[in-house]
C-alpha cells in the first residue's frame, strides 16, 4: 500500500514539474494529465480512499467530450500538482441551471438547505464521471433502472431512520407492487417508475398542493396512464365529494395504496379493499356483516358479493342516480349477475338490512325481538332447571352412597 | 340381569343419522354466524372453504330431512296401518299432556327439597321437549334453510325481504338448537349424576330392569300389569355396540362442548 502511495506521489511530481517548466502563462491540465494519476486503480488519497476515475466509464459517459476542468474549475489555474485532496464542490448548475432550480424547490433540495446531509444531490442519482443520458439503458436514471437508484436510499433502513423519512421503506413496497413487478420483472416501458408519479428534480411532499401526489392531484397523476379509469372516477360520487373539498373522499391511493398497489383480481386485495370501504362506511359495513354476503367475506372468501360487486368501483353513484348499479331500475340486472333468475320480488331483499332499525326493516326487527326472547326464555328456564337438578342429584348421590 | 327393549334398531339408526347430520350442520354453519372471529375463519378454511362447508351443510340437511321424513312415515304407518292411536295420546305418546306439567312441577319441587322424586312413565317431559323441539326446529330452520338454498325459486312466491328474516331466524334458531343440544340435552340425558358420562340406551336400545324400575316406574308397573314386560325382554347388545357408542359419545360430547365454549367466549368478547 505504501509503495502504491509512493508511486502516486512520484507521478504527481512529474506532472507538476512538467507543467511548471513548460509555460509561463498557466495552461489548464488536459484530461490525459489528470488521468496520469487518476487512472491508476491503486492510487489513493491520504485517507486511503481511491481517487480512480475509470477512463472507459468516462469515455462512455454523456460528458466524454468535456474536459475534467470544465467541472473541476478550481483546477483550471492550479499550478501546484498534486492538487489538495479536497476540491471545490462541482457546480452542475453552471450548465444545468433549470434542473438545479427545480432541485432547490424539491424535497431533496429543501432537506439539503435545512442542513440535511443525507438527501440526494445530483451525483446520488446521476452518478459522477459515468453520467449517462436517461435514454441510455445503462443510465442510473433510465426508466428500467430508476427504482433501484431511488432504492439506494428509500430502500435502505439505515438511511430511512437517520433521514427521518416518514413514509418508510417504499422501495420494498414498490418492488412487490404491480408497477414494480411490471418494470423489474416484465421490463415494461409503460409502467410507472418513481419519477412518473413524483417528478424528478422537483419532487414535492404530498402535503404540498403543487405536488403531483398531493391528494387532490392524485387522480390526474394516475390518470396520465389510467385515462379511462380517471374519467369514470371523475363522474362518480367520490370525485364529486373530493371536488367539494371533502378530505375524507377517497382518491386512487386510498383504495389501491400508493406504493404497494396490487393486482385487483387477487383475494388478498379484494378483501382488503372491502375493509377499506368500511373505514368510512361504518354502518354499511356493519349491516353487510349481518348478511350471508358479509359473513362469507368476513371468513376470508371473495366468491360472494362485496362492496364493489354491487356498487361498482370507480364510477360509484348514489342509489337515487339512474346510472347507479343499485338504482331501483338496475337492481334486477345487478343482482342477476350472480343470482340467475333474479326478479323484482327477489331484489326486495335488503343487502344492508338492520335488525335494530324498526323503520327500515320492521319484519326483521320483530323477528329479531322474537328470537331474542325465545333464546333468552329457553336458556333461562333450562339453565335454571339444569342447575337445580345438578345440585339435587349431587346431594341425592351423597345421601345414598353406592 | 334382565334387559328390556326401549328403542328398536330403526329408531337407533335414526338417532345416529340425526346426530351425525346435526353435527355436520353445526360445524359447517356456525362459522358463518361467528364469521368475524378468528376461529370461525380457521374452521371454514379447515373444512375446505365456504363452498365445501356449504356442501357439507346441504348434504347434512338432506340427511336430516330424510331422518325427519322417515320418522313421520313411521308415525304415519302406526296410525294408518297399525291403527295404533296410542302414538297420539296416552303414556306411550310423545304428545305433551297435563301429566307433563304436573311432572315438571313435582320434579322442580324435588330439586328444591320440597317433595319426593316424581315417578315417570315412558317419556318424561324433558324428553318430550327435546322431541318437539326437533319439529319446531325442522319447520323454522329447515324452512328458512330451503328458502336460502333456492332464493330465486322462493322469490316467485315470497317477497325478497323474507330472505332477510329467513337469514336471521335460521342463524338464531341454529344457535338455540346447538346451544340447547350441547348443554341441556347433554346434561339431562348423559352428563347428570347417575348417568355420567353417558346413557347408552339410545345406542344399545336396552335398559336394565333396575333402570326401568327406578327411572320409569310408572311404565314398569304398567307393563307388568298389562303382562307385556316379558315380551320386551331382550338379550345383550352385540359386543361392539357399547365400545363404539362410547367412542362416538366422547367425540360428539367433545365437539359439542368445544363449540359451546367457542360460542360463549365469542359472545363474552363481543363488543355490545
Amino acid at each position: 500500500m505504501w509503495t502504491r502511495f509512493g508511486l502516486f506521489c512520484a507521478a504527481a511530481c512529474l506532472v507538476s514539474t512538467a507543467a511548471a517548466a513548460g509555460q509561463s502563462a498557466v495552461k489548464p491540465p488536459a484530461n490525459d494529465d489528470c488521468l496520469a494519476c487518476h487512472s491508476d486503480p491503486a492510487a489513493t488519497r491520504a485517507n486511503r480512499t481511491t481517487i480512480v476515475v475509470d477512463p472507459k466509464a468516462f469515455e462512455a459517459s454523456k460528458h466524454a467530450a468535456m474536459a475534467c476542468v470544465d467541472c473541476h474549475q478550481d483546477l483550471v489555474a492550479l499550478e501546484d500538482f498534486p492538487h489538495p485532496d479536497k476540491l471545490a464542490k462541482v457546480n452542475c448548475a453552471a450548465c444545468h441551471d433549470s434542473a438545479q432550480e427545480k432541485f432547490t424547490q424539491g424535497v431533496h433540495g429543501q432537506a439539503r438547505r435545512n442542513g440535511g446531509t443525507l438527501a440526494a444531490t445530483c451525483v446520488d442519482c446521476h452518478g459522477m464521471h459515468d453520467i449517462k443520458a436517461t435514454a441510455d439503458p445503462t443510465s442510473r436514471t433510465n426508466h428500467q433502472n430508476l427504482p433501484g437508484t431511488c432504492a439506494t436510499c428509500h430502500g435502505n433502513q439505515d438511511i430511512i431512520d437517520r433521514g427521518h423519512i416518514q413514509i418508510g421503506n417504499v422501495a420494498a413496497k414498490y418492488h412487490d407492487s404491480i408497477h414494480g413487478r411490471a418494470i423489474e420483472k416484465s421490463g415494461l416501458a409503460v409502467a410507472p417508475s418513481c419519477v412518473d408519479c413524483h417528478g424528478s428534480h422537483d419532487i414535492k411532499r404530498k402535503t404540498d398542493a403543487t405536488s403531483q401526489v398531493f391528494r387532490a392531484n392524485i387522480p390526474a397523476t394516475c390518470g396520465k396512464c389510467h385515462t379511462g379509469i380517471e374519467q369514470r372516477y371523475d363522474a362518480g360520487v367520490h370525485a364529486a365529494a373530493m371536488k367539494k373539498g371533502d378530505s375524507r373522499a377517497p382518491v386512487c391511493a386510498d383504495c389501491h395504496s400508493a406504493h404497494a398497489i396490487q393486482r385487483v383480481d387477487t383475494d388478498v386485495w379484494r378483501l382488503s379493499v372491502t375493509r377499506e370501504c368500511g373505514t368510512c362506511h361504518v354502518e354499511s359495513m356493519r349491516t353487510f356483516h349481518d348478511t350471508f354476503h358479509g359473513q362469507v367475506t368476513a371468513l376470508g372468501f371473495v366468491r360472494v358479493a362485496a362492496c364493489a360487486d354491487c356498487h361498482g368501483a370507480h364510477d360509484i353513484f348514489p342509489q337515487s342516480d339512474a346510472r347507479s348499479t343499485v338504482s331501483p331500475a338496475r337492481l334486477v340486472q345487478t343482482c342477476g349477475r350472480c343470482h340467475d333468475g333474479a326478479s323484482a320480488s327477489f331484489v326486495q331483499y335488503d343487502p344492508h338490512a338492520d335488525r335494530h332499525d324498526k323503520a327500515r326493516n320492521w319484519s326483521l326487527y320483530f323477528a329479531a325481538q322474537f328470537m331474542n326472547w325465545l333464546l333468552l326464555g329457553v336458556f333461562a328456564f333450562f339453565g335454571l332447571h339444569t342447575v337445580l337438578w345438578l345440585q339435587r342429584a349431587i346431594r341425592a348421590q351423597r345421601e345414598v352412597p353406592r | 340381569m334382565t334387559l328390556y327393549r326401549r328403542f328398536d334398531a330403526f329408531d337407533r339408526g335414526l338417532h345416529v343419522a340425526l346426530m351425525v347430520s346435526f353435527l355436520g350442520l353445526a360445524v359447517s354453519g356456525l362459522p358463518l354466524l361467528f364469521s368475524e372471529s378468528v376461529w370461525a375463519s380457521r374452521a371454514a378454511h379447515a373444512l375446505g372453504g365456504f363452498q365445501a362447508a356449504g356442501m357439507i351443510h346441504r348434504i347434512s340437511a338432506v340427511i336430516l330431512i330424510g331422518v325427519f321424513l322417515a320418522h313421520l312415515g313411521r308415525v304415519g304407518k302406526r296410525l294408518v296401518i297399525d291403527r295404533d292411536f296410542g302414538v297420539l295420546w296416552g303414556p306411550a305418546s310423545m304428545t305433551p299432556q297435563p301429566r307433563d306439567l304436573r311432572d315438571l312441577f313435582n320434579h322442580m319441587s324435588w330439586f328444591l327439597g320440597l317433595g319426593p322424586r316424581p315417578r315417570f312413565d315412558r317419556y318424561t317431559y324433558w324428553e318430550k321437549f327435546d322431541y318437539m323441539a326437533v319439529f319446531w326446529g325442522m319447520g323454522i330452520i329447515g324452512g328458512s334453510g330451503l328458502m336460502l338454498w333456492f332464493p330465486t325459486l322462493f322469490a316467485r312466491v315470497v317477497p325478497g325481504w323474507v330472505f332477510n328474516v329467513a337469514t336471521l331466524i335460521h342463524g338464531e334458531e341454529a344457535l338455540l338448537a346447538v346451544g340447547f343440544i350441547f348443554t341441556v340435552h347433554f346434561f339431562n340425558t348423559h352428563m347428570r349424576p347417575g348417568k355420567f358420562p353417558m346413557d347408552a340406551v339410545i345406542f344399545t336400545g336396552r335398559l336394565t330392569e333396575d333402570e326401568l324400575r327406578e327411572e320409569r316406574a310408572d311404565e314398569y308397573d304398567r307393563l307388568r300389569a298389562e303382562g307385556r314386560l316379558e315380551q320386551l325382554a331382550v338379550g345383550p347388545a352385540p359386543a361392539w355396540v357399547l365400545p363404539l357408542a362410547r367412542i362416538v359419545a366422547v367425540v360428539v360430547l367433545t365437539v359439542g362442548f368445544a363449540v359451546v365454549a367457542l360460542i360463549v367466549l365469542t359472545l363474552l368478547n363481543a363488543p355490545s
